[in-house]
């Protein structure tokens, strides 16, 4: 019993009986506690007549850790064809020992893991094999959606109208003020480079066509869609995983739920309503943010600044932009749901597919981002 | 006896405690959510050595007043004295070594799921101690079979176990610092009768062998009968009664009677 906060250290004594016969006294406390102390004093022992007495009855306090060094000791010697017995012990340590007696540990080994190129190749080999089942995941993913879609187009009533206002409220109108600001940002920090650098030229009041295109066309979508997957993506992933964590997932397919229908569909939905807003709102903040700076820092005021806005950029501008956001949403939604429904049993595993929804998403939608400006390029808008 | 019989809580530092002596007492313990009290003016005497058998309704708070005791739950009132440390007073490193000698096993197990069930129990010892790997292995593994587990368990996640396991697993890491006193929340509900008594004779036989204090929250008739030395039943916000099941067995408290003598209670025999 380990009560006391001052251990006695743990020691030994060898007394020799006959040419034939030692005993090992042992002393001091052999608990938990002393227990680092123990297994080295135990490794300086040597004992090497045919019979050993190890005695126990000064010991202090034994607790199973120290019973079981005792055990090990003993166990060392009788394996190397000595004879041990344990004397001295009450009937509490008796048991104590009989009960360690029993207990026959697997060979210790220590784990080694050692870099080897097949390793590295079959590392490799898994790794390609996981990036064909997420593909084939999210085919599924979009396959169900689609159905769950087609028969919630014939039966509107199936369309989870509260889940998807729910959704659209924590991922639109919750994510306003940052967006806002974050565009804000941007738009104004555009448009001060731009214009410091188009000064040298004297075309300064071409900063507010390149940040009207560059704002409209390409940013306030794209930074809007890596805010929203690193806000709402991971969110996503992170609710969808603690249900699977805890069965819910299981649950709600027992109770004849498709879990699509129930989880997925409303969130995706939401999503792909979101975006578009909030690429909107991004735009015209951004918009207001240059306006500001061209303001104060190239003087252009602003009914100027409106002017050449006006002048520079038309609805298909603001189109191209709007019209990719139901795009990226779909991924992100598709993504984060996809490493949601992935997660396993662990908390580590919960980390580590909200972490790869997030990278996979902002990744993937800066590739669409291209391949539509490839296409939009192409057919000449 | 009743709980209305508590002597004062004993003071002053630790001594090398005698079986029979108070190891853990609570005094005015008030515990509530919001405008809900669930515990209110409770005392509770834990003596070292002895099993203590916690009994009561299904909300009644049995978890809520163990996770107080743990710290685990702000108290609206009351003082809890371990092993002669006021839990309020004590400084971080007496707090620390109050940690290191009692065990918990959590209603839901509480394992670490990124964790095997090795390294879980091996986790303490990490933590407080500077043991060799082969010495925290070994014991790992002298832990596993103490609880009954098979070896290969070891190697297991949480996610990857039974219920029982997990029970067994997280009482092995409760155990992994052999602590003097081990708080057990509903140890054996969801295993079977034969799980269950194995886990009863597990506990008894450490108890015995270690001096271990054991405060058990059960609902397990059997282990009441066979291993408990004293039985508290929480009711009414307080400890209704405490004493041995004989005692309880003779209570007329209605509550009490139709617990160990309800008809559910005589049909085991
Ligand atoms: N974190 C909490 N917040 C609010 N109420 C709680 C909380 N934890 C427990 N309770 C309430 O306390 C009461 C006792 O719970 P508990 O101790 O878990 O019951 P049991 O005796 O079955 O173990 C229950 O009514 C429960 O709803
Ligand atoms: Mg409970």
């Amino acid at each position: 019993m380990a009560f006391l906060e001052k251990n006695t250290p743990p020691a030994f004594r060898i007394d020799a009986r006959s040419p034939d016969h030692q005993i090992l006294c042992l002393s001091g406390d052999w608990t938990v506690s002393t227990l680092a102390a123990a297994e080295k004093l135990v490794n300086t022992i040597k004992l090497d007549r045919k019979l050993t007495s190890v005695q126990v009855d000064d010991i202090g306090m034994l607790d199973t850790s120290g019973a079981w060094l005792v055990h090990r000791l003993r166990a060392a010697l009788e394996f190397e064809g000595q004879r041990v017995d344990i004397v001295g012990a009450d009937a509490e340590r008796e048991s104590l020992f009989s009960q360690i007696e029993q207990h026959h540990p697997p060979r210790w080994r220590p784990e080694t893991t050692s870099f080897s190129i097949l390793g590295f190749l079959e590392l490799t080999g898994r790794q390609v094999v996981e990036v064909g089942k997420d593909s084939l995941r999210m085919l599924h993913i979009l396959g169900s959606l689609g159905a769950v879609l087609s028969t919630v187009l014939l039966h509107p009533k199936r369309l989870r109208g509260i889940a998807i206002a729910v959704q659209f409220d924590k991922t639109c109108i919750g994510a306003v003020p940052i967006v806002a600001l974050m565009s804000f940002l941007i738009g104004a920090i555009i448009s001060q480079q731009g214009g410091f650098y188009l000064r040298q030229f004297g075309a300064d009041i071409f900063v507010v066509d390149l940040a009207g295109i560059l704002v409209l066309r390409e940013i306030g979508v794209i930074l809007t869609a890596i805010m929203v997957a690193g806000r709402s993506g991971s969110a996503f992933t992170a609710e969808l995983g603690a249900m699977r964590m805890q069965e819910e997932v299981d649950a709600l397919q027992v109770i004849g739920l498709n879990v699509t229908e129930v989880l997925v569909l409303p969130r995706i939905v939401a999503l792909m309503i979101a975006l578009p807003i909030l690429t909107f709102i991004a735009n015209l903040s951004a918009l207001f943010g240059a306006g500001l700076t061209t303001w104060a820092y190239l003087d252009i005021p602003p009914a100027a600044y409106l002017n050449q806005l006006q002048a520079a950029i038309t609805l298909e501008t603001l189109l191209v932009g709007i019209v990719k956001a139901p795009f990226m949403a779909l991924i992100i939604g598709v993504i984060a749901c996809v490493e949601g429904l992935k997660v396993g049993g662990s908390a580590e595993s919960l980390g580590h597919h909200t972490t790869m929804s997030v990278v996979k998403a902002i990744f993937l939608v800066i590739v669409v981002d291209g391949l539509f400006a490839i296409f939009f390029a192409a057919i000449g808008i | 006896m009743h709980a209305a019989e508590i002597t004062d809580p004993p003071a002053g530092p630790p001594e090398e405690a005698e079986p029979g002596d108070i190891i853990l007492s609570a005094r005015g313990i008030t515990v509530g959510f919001g405008s809900k009290i669930i515990l209110k003016d409770l005392d509770l005497d834990i003596r070292q050595g002895e099993i203590l058998g916690f009994v009561g309704g299904s909300g009644t708070g049995k978890s809520v007043l163990m996770r107080a005791i743990l710290g685990l739950v702000p108290r609206r009132a009351g003082r809890i004295n371990v092993f002669g440390y006021d839990l309020e007073t004590a400084t971080a490193a007496q707090r620390q070594s109050i940690e290191r000698r009692w065990g918990v096993l959590f209603q839901q197990g509480a394992l670490f799921s990124s964790l095997t069930v090795r390294q879980n129990i091996q986790l303490p010892m990490r933590e407080h101690l500077k043991l060799s790997q082969k010495l925290m292995d070994e014991l790992a593994s002298l832990k596993l079979e103490l609880v009954g587990l098979p070896q290969d368990a070891g190697h297991k996640y949480p996610s990857e176990l039974s219920g029982g396991m997990i029970k067994r697993a997280s009482l092995a890491r409760a155990l992994a610092l052999d602590p003097d006193l081990v708080f057990l929340d509903e140890p054996t509900s969801g295993l079977d009768p034969i799980g269950a008594a194995a886990f009863d004779m597990l506990t008894e036989s450490l108890s015995r062998t270690l001096g271990l204090t054991v405060y058990m929250v059960t609902h397990d008739l059997d282990s009441l009968h066979s291993i408990c030395d004293r039985i508290a039943v929480l009711g009414q916000k307080k400890v209704l009664a405490i004493g041995s099941i004989d005692d309880m067995m003779s209570n007329d408290d209605p509550w009490i009677k139709s617990y160990f003598r309800g008809e559910r209670a005589l049909r085991r025999t």
